[in-house]
């Protein structure tokens, strides 16, 4: 095993500990990240592009290492993104969903505390978002949208290195 | 034996939760006509908390700007002053130049203003999701604003609201790809239909190919989808090209120009008539022609009478000149024909045989005979 590969894998010998948040922090920092989202891009635009709730969902579900946690945080982010957008409730749902299930099932296999990984796992899951997004978009609601590729992964490259700093504020929460 | 679900309980719980969510799809997408209780709770939660921070952002900006932030305001203030007198005295010179040209314009301008009943609103949030186009206003249900009510701006349409909660309303933005509204063209009359594309353009969809329609030709709303009042401005064409079925015209809305913090929503809507387009020349001013000197026009040879300012009355006059000087009569068969490179004699004075005294003939002439008479 290589050094980068034992910095990155778990060690089966490594126990898996899932880190625990107070109840306030599963609450509040979804909100605040939601809230982040509806109200500051009404100052600055470019920032309408950053999908904290989706970094918050990422970062609590590879905290977590427990699928169903994931799968209902994710769910409840989503949904309550729904709630303000002028979607059906479900399409960010459904995504977050997905999201959270797959971000926690990484963090059974994966070191999630390196940075490089988060930097890798913020820009994939945010490609993912979009695109399956995207997917139910057109499959579901039958709007026939474009997909921006070249558009998606910058914005996906930035929304990992904006994953690095925020995932270590949050670190701090932990109990 | 284990059972299946405990065995793989990760996995039947995603998906028992993704099937939970595709039923509450499928059952919105069926009957999507009521606000779900869940929106209400979410709206409910956050735009209050929106409201707050706008409050306390604002506050705290007046209060720096106007308690904390003094550096240098009484060397400005004296500046100020000097500068004030300045332009109190250019203000009441422009005034004066302005009061007498732009009263009636501007008294125009107002009585041509929309008789619709709107009331204002500010913007105090935006929809969840990267590409969104909705936004939340902070007028509601109590404020009398119901769903499906146009948001506009002075300069021009911005939306409709899309859903009314108590406190807030989201409005569903002109640019938004599952927007549509009814538009027509200013100058060609050309209907079609407005959509959004998700970014700051959008399309007017289902015109003909066949149809004009100019670059910079201005489109109104056409009141067609009940939703806007006929008459508000929409945005000019920038781009215009042949598609393959219908045309392909772009426009850049004209209502988010000036950004958008305040709207107006239009609680009764009245229709307007679409002003009528600009020539693309401005009009010209022409005089009438001036009075004739007393006893000198019907004189002078080659002018034509008083009164005769066109060349139709110039030419009826050449042809009366041929007719006395060459004896024939205009549309009476059998006579000799006119000579027209002839040149026919002066007219007579109107002071020696007035137009009252000539002898009628026994044809009377034809009134404008704008052609020589057909030989027998």
């Amino acid at each position: 095993m290589t050094e980068l590969s034992g910095q990155i894998l778990l060690d089966r010998r490594r126990k898996k500990v899932s880190s625990r948040f107070r109840p306030w922090v599963l609450v509040a920092v979804p909100f605040a990240a939601i809230l982040f989202q509806v109200y500051v891009p009404l100052f600055v635009q470019q920032l309408a592009y950053l999908e904290l709730p989706l970094l918050v969902t990422v970062y609590f579900a590879l905290m977590g290492r427990k699928p169903i946690a994931g799968t209902f945080i994710g769910a409840a982010i989503g949904l309550v993104q729904d709630s303000l957008s002028h979607q059906p409730l479900g399409m960010f749902g459904i995504v977050k969903t997905l999201v959270g299930y797959f971000a926690a099932s990484v963090s059974m296999r994966f070191e999630v505390d390196n940075p490089v990984l988060r930097f890798i796992l913020g820009f994939f899951f945010f490609f993912f978002h979009q695109f399956f997004h995207w997917v139910l978009l057109r499959a579901l609601l039958g709007e026939a949208l474009a997909f921006d590729f070249s558009q998606t992964l910058i914005l996906g490259l930035l929304n990992a290195a904006v994953a690095i700093p925020l995932f270590h504020i949050l670190d701090k929460l932990k109990e | 034996m284990e059972f299946p679900l405990s065995r793989y309980r990760n996995l039947t719980v995603l998906l028992l939760v993704i099937f939970a969510q595709l039923v509450l799809l499928a059952y919105q997408v069926k009957t999507n006509q009521d606000v779900r209780l869940i929106r209400v709770w979410a709206v409910t939660a956050v735009t209050p908390l929106a409201r707050v921070l706008e409050g306390g952002r604002s506050g705290t900006v007046d209060l720096l700007r106007d308690y904390v932030l003094l550096y240098g305001t009484r060397r400005e203030s004296l500046r100020l002053k000097e500068e004030l007198g300045r332009l109190k005295l250019e203000n009441q010179f422009l005034r004066n130049e302005l009061s007498t040209a732009e009263r009636a314009q501007s008294l125009n301008a107002f009585q041509s203003r929309t008789p619709s009943r709107t009331i204002a609103a500010r913007i105090i949030g935006t929809g969840t999701g990267s590409n969104s186009k909705v936004v939340f206003v902070d007028l509601g249900s109590t404020n009398g604003v119901m769903k499906g009510m146009a948001v506009v701006t002075p300069d021009g349409i911005v939306g409709k609201v899309l859903a009314v909660y108590p406190t807030a309303s989201q409005v569903l933005l002109i640019t938004d790809p599952s927007f549509a509204a009814g538009v027509v063209s200013q100058k060609n009359h050309v209907h079609g239909t407005l959509k959004g594309q998700g970014h700051s353009t959008c399309v007017i969809d289902y015109v003909q190919n066949e149809e004009k329609v100019d670059v910079g030709e201005w489109f109104y709303t056409s009141g067609d989808d009940r939703v806007f009042p006929k008459g508000l401005p929409l945005g000019a064409a920038n781009v215009v090209r042949t598609g393959k079925t219908f045309k392909e015209i772009f426009v850049v809305p004209s209502g988010f120009q000036n950004g958008l913090e305040e709207v107006l929503i239009v609680l009764e809507g009245v229709h307007q008539q679409i002003p009528p387009a600009q020539a693309a020349s401005q009009a010209t001013q022409v005089l009438p022609p001036p009075p004739p000197d007393p006893g000198q026009a019907e004189n002078a040879p080659g002018l034509p009478s008083a009164g005769m300012a066109t060349e139709a009355d110039r030419l009826r006059e050449q042809y009366k000149r041929i007719e006395e000087s060459q004896g024939i009569t205009f549309g009476v068969a059998g006579g000799k024909p006119p000579d027209f490179n002839a040149k026919p004699r002066a007219p007579v004075p109107a002071a020696t045989t007035p137009p009252a005294a000539k002898p009628p003939a026994a044809n009377p002439p034809a009134t404008t005979p704008a052609r020589p008479p057909a030989q027998p």
